[in-house]
């Protein structure tokens, strides 16, 4: 079982195929359930604090706005946990919506930095497209499983 | 307050939750009777709004900003103010900032009010920026007064100075100067000072208002009938004196402590700003130049105006410790007082111009208020940046003063009635 960085990190439908091929997905599932579920009621909605973005400051300088920064902290530890990813180009919004286009960039440049397997499609705008699209994720899963 | 309905104000923002902040803001706005919300549109309005508004932006957050405008905009969410935000140092949300903020105010009567933060922001430091917002929404019958009557006093608990005026039948006829040092102290003593200039006893004074740093402290200790945030009561009392009550004005207050650019519209305050990045863009730098210059803050305009030239001394007061040095440098290098005393003016008039007069729409006329008002080399070099012809109103150097004096007047019949 691999590590797979989904990107947008956010798309249900994507951690959904990771899972159903026997690889754990790695998104902001995983990190926002780790601060709400943190004892305490500090930070609404999401429970980060104003430690977080300083955290965030191991994969963004100081001089990068506060919100990537605090994305960052999120993020971050999953890129570096990773054994792959799977990257969409120019998701739709209903796809995975991830707010900040800096940190997606940053994040996109991070999992392609890293030597580790990586499948990067643009988003499908057709059903033809569509099935060669999920085709595409799910033989890029299986040869993960062989690797 | 208790018994009001909160203010609904519409949250639009982008990265506000990832910096850690959004405690920061809901809590800013409960203090002063204000509720955030999120206003909620569907993804096809989303998708809908950022084109139809014109700006292809990256981010999925700031097309939500977008489409949460235009729903506040267009009615189909009610909201009594909007709070735009996002992160300091972000090109891209920074133009849909500025975009979003000039559409509201150019097709809505919505109050709002712009910043942008990072991680250290405070609810603090946005608590006199969503009272004014609160202010607006709910005290719109308040400001709206423009003619002073009974006899009312205004005390203006500055960071930098005291002040305090009082008005009878729409006329001063006592202030009060002093620097602050004791809060109350500094506030009795311009009180005392006040009423020995207009004769009058405490207890002849029908109602009072407080406003400043100090507005709370002030206010509990003379038992004030309104305590309000400098920058609703500044906007009210630039444009009274400035006797330019109707329409558009610009006014800008550049203070000890941080600056005010308020966009009025009927005096009333449509857009507004405060802050700024460092002491450097203040009143503070012009108080260290007058004394590395050897003279009084009150003279510093008078020899600021004796240059001639100076466009060339190098001086950046974008930090006040830069500035300094630009100073010392300056000096050192040969170059005349009054030169000098010019280029820390025009730096300061650059630094509001630059920082935040881009955050409100400027409208003439211009009006300057608070103490720096009274520099002239200020006032100069902030009517060449704007290129028009700044008005500086009589006693504009108690703007926060006069501006409580003219507000607090709407009390005077509401306690005889009871």
């Amino acid at each position: 079982m691999a590590k797979v960085f989904i990107y947008p990190a956010t798309s249900l439908i994507l951690s959904t195929l990771v899972t159903r091929f026997g690889h754990q997905p790695l998104g902001s599932a995983i990190s926002i359930r780790e601060h709400i579920q943190t004892p305490g009621f500090d930070s609404p909605p999401i429970q980060i604090t104003s430690d977080d973005p300083q955290y965030g400051l191991k994969w963004a300088a100081v001089e990068v706005p506060s919100g990537i920064r605090g994305r960052m902290s999120l993020y971050g530890p999953l890129v570096e946990e990773a054994d792959a990813a799977i990257i969409i180009d120019e998701p739709d919004l209903a796809f995975g919506c991830m707010g900040c286009a800096r940190t997606n960039e940053l994040l996109a440049f991070m999992l392609r930095e890293k030597n580790i397997p990586r499948l990067e499609l643009n988003y499908p705008t057709s059903k033809e497209e569509g099935v060669t699209f999920v085709a595409a994720i799910k033989e890029f899963l299986k040869n993960l499983e062989r690797q | 307050m208790m018994n009001e309905q909160p203010v609904k104000i519409a949250q639009i923002t982008c990265g506000a939750e990832y910096s850690g902040i959004q405690n920061e803001i809901t809590t800013a706005a409960e203090t002063v009777g204000g509720k955030m919300f999120y206003p909620d549109v569907a993804l096809k309005d989303v998708k809908r709004a950022y084109r139809d508004f014109g700006l292809l932006v990256k981010s999925p957050d700031l097309k939500l900003a977008i489409a949460r405008a235009q729903a506040v905009v267009e009615g189909r969410i009610e909201a009594d103010g909007i709070f735009i935000a996002s992160c300091f140092r972000c090109a891209e949300a920074a133009i849909v900032r500025n975009e979003l903020r000039r559409y509201i105010v150019e097709n809505s009567r919505i109050p709002v009010v712009s910043y942008s933060f990072n991680e250290r922001t405070g609810a603090s430091t946005l608590l006199t920026r969503l009272e004014a917002l609160t202010t607006i929404a709910r005290r719109r019958s308040l400001m709206t007064r423009e003619v002073q009557i009974g006899t009312t006093m205004g005390v203006d608990s500055g960071s930098s100075t005291t002040k305090c005026i009082i008005m009878q039948d729409n006329k001063i006829i006592g202030t009060g100067w002093r620097p602050t040092t004791e809060v109350l102290k500094s506030a009795d003593e311009v009180v005392t000072l006040a009423l020995e200039e207009s004769n009058l006893k405490i207890s002849d004074i029908e109602a009072i208002a407080t406003t400043g740093y100090g507005r709370f402290l002030v206010g509990k200790h003379l038992n004030a009938d309104l305590v309000q945030e400098e920058l609703t009561v500044n906007s009210k009392g630039a444009v009274y004196l400035a006797n330019a009550q109707k329409g558009f004005a610009t006014v800008i207050d550049i203070g000890g402590m941080d600056n005010k650019a308020i966009s009025a519209n009927d005096g009333i305050p449509g857009s507004f700003t405060m802050g700024g990045i460092c002491a450097g863009a203040s009143g503070r730098f012009l108080e260290m130049t007058a004394k590395r210059l050897g003279v009084d803050i009150t003279e510093l305009g008078a020899l600021s105006m004796k240059s001639q030239g100076g466009d060339d001394v190098p001086m950046n007061s974008y930090c006040i410790v830069f500035g300094t040095q630009s100073l010392v440098n300056a000096l050192a290098s040969g170059y005349k007082r009054e030169d000098v005393a010019a280029a820390a003016c025009h730096s300061v008039a650059q630094q509001v111009y630059e920082q935040q007069l881009q955050e409100v729409d400027i409208k003439e006329p211009v009006i300057m208020v608070g103490g720096s008002s009274l520099i002239q080399g200020l006032v100069r070099a902030m009517g060449r940046m704007l290129n028009t012809e700044i008005v500086v109103p009589h006693h504009s150097q108690y703007i926060g003063a006069a501006g409580g004096a003219l507000l607090a007047s709407g009390f005077v019949n509401k306690k005889k009635e009871e």
